[in-house]
């Protein structure tokens, strides 16, 4: 069965210099076990192709049910340095929800 | 000892709404209000504007807010702690000084913490190790040495706790943290010691869900967020702050917005790095020991929180000039509207070619097709209008300038149905590139003064 990650969790985005910070939290336990298992450094990177051009490193927050990605290298630079439209990568929380995931 | 303490959050950001301080300190009853003012580059903003200008350098709103303000605290002793002097606390203080006078209110002390600007020592420092180096990307100082514009220590609690004990009712700081305009009083009103590092870490994050003001109350809400209430009357976050380290997150009654289990987990997300290490100047902070427990509406219990020792460094925000920006866009509709987009961005970059400009970067994206989510963004067949936004970086002004003229020339020597180019020619940008380091606490003491209106 294919479900979207919106619609077991939220989150929230932003920036640290060149690196975002995506946070994604589960409305429920039986959902973080799902991100825990399918939210995987290399799947994450995988659907940041493009954007992400460097390493993700993710942390796990199972007090409220989160998952912390970094992704370095993501937002052109960063602060002023950055050309991109979203250059704190506010948006990036909301585009990895759109991930689907095979349960 | 007071056995609770309000701190509500009055700006989350320079530019925030100017309402809230007011509405903070009108619509219910707290101790404390805290606004943050300083982002990462802010500083060196501020830092120009001094330069064009010495009686400038700090957040002017800030100004027009406190002479709001001053009635109101002085009657309901209401403390106020704010890190909006920025780059001249002193200046704002002499401003807010005046408006007191004004309104003959006697006998106001201000606290001014200054000390973290550290760009004319910085020779020194360096022959006493400071380090300096980017903490981020490993590069040595000697790089930027020369073009660095600021240099700002981050300083904690401590200098604000020493106003605050001095008996300051205002206290204006340049470079501290955000977080530590809420601990501080915490650590004033309730007596902490500098090693309960339990303690200090809970302060910590109370700040850190307070820092960005709306954030934690309904504000860029990602989950249900139509189910937000009223948020063109949101009321600010507030903490209710316990001797024991807890806390609870709530706001005034009859304003917009919601405090919820959701609301605040998705602000204690924001702008994370490692959340078993959230490194301040007083203490290191385990977001991965936070429990959160709804209590009633628009009430969130926090407790539980563990923090580990302080480190000897401080982190250091320096900010250096790298070249110039500019950005142009133009609005191309139905029919075809992304493929003409796509053809007018073909013909600019020839002609940015033909006249030999240098460029670190040309970046095109397409807004209402795939400027924020890239690749990820959906397929759609016929697209009623997308805005063309092309952005290049240059160390050359004048190239950035040239760019600049090629824009509009597109309308009547490109593709059709184009419109949208109001304002004239984009301006060339300075550029402000940041960088951030660490150094030993040693090296550098805040200084701590009172001001008596």
């Amino acid at each position: 069965m294919k479900i979207k990650l919106i619609d077991i969790a939220h989150g929230r985005s932003g920036d640290k210099g060149d690196a975002a910070n995506v946070g994604i939290i589960a409305y429920d336990d039986k959902g973080f076990e799902i991100i825990k298992k399918h939210l995987t450094t290399e799947r994450v990177k995988k659907h940041f192709e493009g954007i992400c051009l460097g390493k993700v490193e993710r942390f796990e927050m199972p007090n409220i049910r989160a998952l912390n990605f970094l992704l370095h290298n993501t937002l052109g630079g960063g602060g002023t340095v950055s050309l991109k439209h979203d250059a704190q990568g506010k948006t990036l929380a909301a585009a990895l929800l759109r991930m689907e995931i095979e349960i | 000892m007071k056995d609770k303490i309000r701190i509500a959050s009055g700006s989350g950001f320079w530019g925030d709404l100017q309402s809230i301080p007011l509405q903070q300190v009108t619509k219910g009853p707290i101790d404390y209000l805290m606004m943050d003012f300083l982002a990462e580059v802010t500083m060196s903003i501020m830092q120009k504007q001094k330069k064009r200008n010495p009686a400038a350098g700090y957040a002017k709103d800030l100004v027009h807010i406190m002479k709001d303000l001053l009635p109101h605290i002085t009657e309901k002793n209401i403390k106020v702690i704010t890190n909006g002097g920025g780059a001249n606390p002193m200046g704002c203080v002499e401003e807010i000084v005046k408006c007191a006078h004004k309104q003959g209110i006697k006998g106001l002390k201000i606290g001014v913490v200054t000390g973290d600007d550290i760009l004319d020592s910085l020779d020194d420092l360096l022959k006493h190790g400071a380090g300096l180096d980017n903490m981020e990307s490993g590069q040595h100082i000697k790089d930027v040495k020369e073009k660095l514009i600021s240099a700002n220590v981050y300083f904690g609690a401590r200098p604000i706790v020493e106003a605050l004990k001095k008996g300051a009712q205002i206290v204006i700081t340049g470079r501290t943290t955000d977080t530590s305009l809420t601990y501080a009083p915490m650590i004033h009103e309730f007596k902490w010691a500098w090693d309960d590092w339990d303690k200090l870490a809970a302060g910590v994050i109370a700040g850190h869900i307070l820092e960005c003001g709306g954030q934690a109350s309904g504000g860029n809400f990602l989950s249900d967020w139509r189910s937000v209430p009223d948020l063109a009357h949101i009321g600010f976050p507030i903490a209710e702050a316990y001797p024991n380290g807890e806390f609870v997150i709530t706001k005034h009654q009859n304003t917009g917005g919601m405090v919820s289990v959701e609301t605040v987990s998705e602000q204690l997300m924001y702008e994370i790095g490692d959340p078993t290490s959230y490194i301040t100047p007083e203490c290191v902070a385990d977001f991965t020991s936070i429990k959160l427990e709804q209590l009633e509406k628009d009430r969130v219990r926090v407790y539980g929180i563990k923090g580990k020792p302080a480190t000897d460094l401080f982190k250091v925000s320096m900010a250096y000039n790298d070249g110039y920006t500019t950005i142009g866009s133009l609005t191309y509709s139905w029919p075809d509207a992304l493929e003409k987009a796509q053809k007018a961005d073909e013909i600019l970059r020839t002609r940015l070619s033909d006249l030999g400009l240098k460029f670190y970067e040309v970046r095109t994206e397409f807004l209402g097709v795939n400027a924020c989510h890239g690749p990820l963004a959906s397929k759609q067949n016929e697209i009623n209008e997308v805005v063309l936004r092309v952005g290049v970086r240059s160390i050359h002004h004048h190239d950035v300038e040239a760019f600049a003229k090629e824009i509009a020339p597109l309308i009547l020597t490109g593709p059709p149905s184009v419109t949208g180019f109001a304002g004239g020619r984009p301006k060339p940008n300075e550029v402000i590139a940041y960088w951030p380091a660490l150094m030993p606490k040693k090296l550098v003491h805040p200084k701590v003064e009172i001001i008596q209106t």
